[in-house]
């Protein structure tokens, strides 16, 4: 009698296991689920900024002076066509009579190629620096690290970067009037620049 | 440099010493198997800045101060 009970009573435990077990298991996986910590990469808002702060110091170590000077106070660097000579730098007689062709380089815009005697807009090539490190895409460099990047890969090979870009006609992405804009504001900052310079260069002696 | 961060150090060395150098070779190797362009700033003979693109160890000028590895340019839209 105890025996048939007992067999019994294991018989119905084991069905009920059968039948429980599932839910019980699910159940359990999500309360595991719930309580996982996951790690998250929580914003920082000063993380850009600081990222930008660091890359303007680069830029800076990088590029001459004058240039440096142009980035910060006009916002974009200009850089003569390689594959010409451009004028000596600071030197304004040169500097008038220009390169065959410069770029302006923007950060996160197309480098827009003119005609610095004319102002005459040539192209614009656009072209970006994606990170292929992480698997699903990453932010965008800073926008001082974009400008060296361009500006590392114009002035030591300007050939493969012009050939890496999509290359357009100027106005699909820079508004041809800004960017005539700023090359009369590059003109004026240059001349001002100059005039600086010549006030506070030693008068020579009159002979 | 990096999307988000700007510059990093990735490895500082003396290339006069062989266990630097073998370090700077091996990050400059990882950089460039993870397709990233390497550039050394340096001051032209006619006195102008501008960078040399290197994609040899031994095409860095023993004495550059510093390699700048960024990503490869892709065309934009």
């Amino acid at each position: 009698m105890l025996l048939a009970l007992s067999a019994t009573l294991i018989v119905v435990f084991v069905l009920l296991w059968e039948v429980t077990w599932p839910q019980i298991s699910e159940a359990l996986a999500r309360r595991r689920a719930r309580r996982q910590l996951i790690p998250v990469d929580a914003f920082d808002p000063g993380r850009e900024r600081r990222a930008e702060q660091r890359a303007r110091q680069l830029l800076r170590s990088c590029v001459n002076e004058e240039e440096w000077a142009m980035y910060r106070d006009l916002g974009f660097i200009r850089v003569w066509g390689g594959l010409a000579e451009g004028p000596e730098p600071g030197v304004s007689e040169q500097t008038d009579g220009g390169a065959p062709y410069a770029y302006l380089v923007y950060p996160h815009k197309p480098i827009v190629a003119y005609l610095p005697q004319t102002r005459q807009l040539l192209n614009e090539y656009c072209v970006e620096f994606p990170d292929e490190t992480r698997p699903y895409g990453s932010p965008r460099l800073p926008d001082s690290d974009d400008v060296l990047a361009k500006w590392m890969a114009l002035t030591g090979d300007e050939r493969r970067l012009i050939a890496s870009s999509n290359m357009h006609l100027p106005g699909r992405q820079v508004d041809p009037k800004q960017a005539r804009r700023d090359l009369w504001r590059l003109s004026e900052w240059e001349r001002s620049r100059l005039a600086r310079e010549r006030r506070s260069a030693p008068s020579s002696p009159a002979t | 440099m990096k999307p988000g961060h700007g510059e990093i150090v990735l490895a500082e060395g003396d290339v006069d010493v062989p266990a630097d150098e073998q370090l700077l070779i091996d990050e400059f190797r990882a950089q460039l198997d993870a397709g990233m362009w390497a550039a050394v700033p340096q001051t032209s003979k006619a006195g102008r800045r501008e960078a040399r693109m290197v994609q040899a160890f031994d095409e860095i000028p023993r004495d550059a101060e510093r390699v700048i590895f960024f990503p490869r340019a892709a065309g934009g839209a």
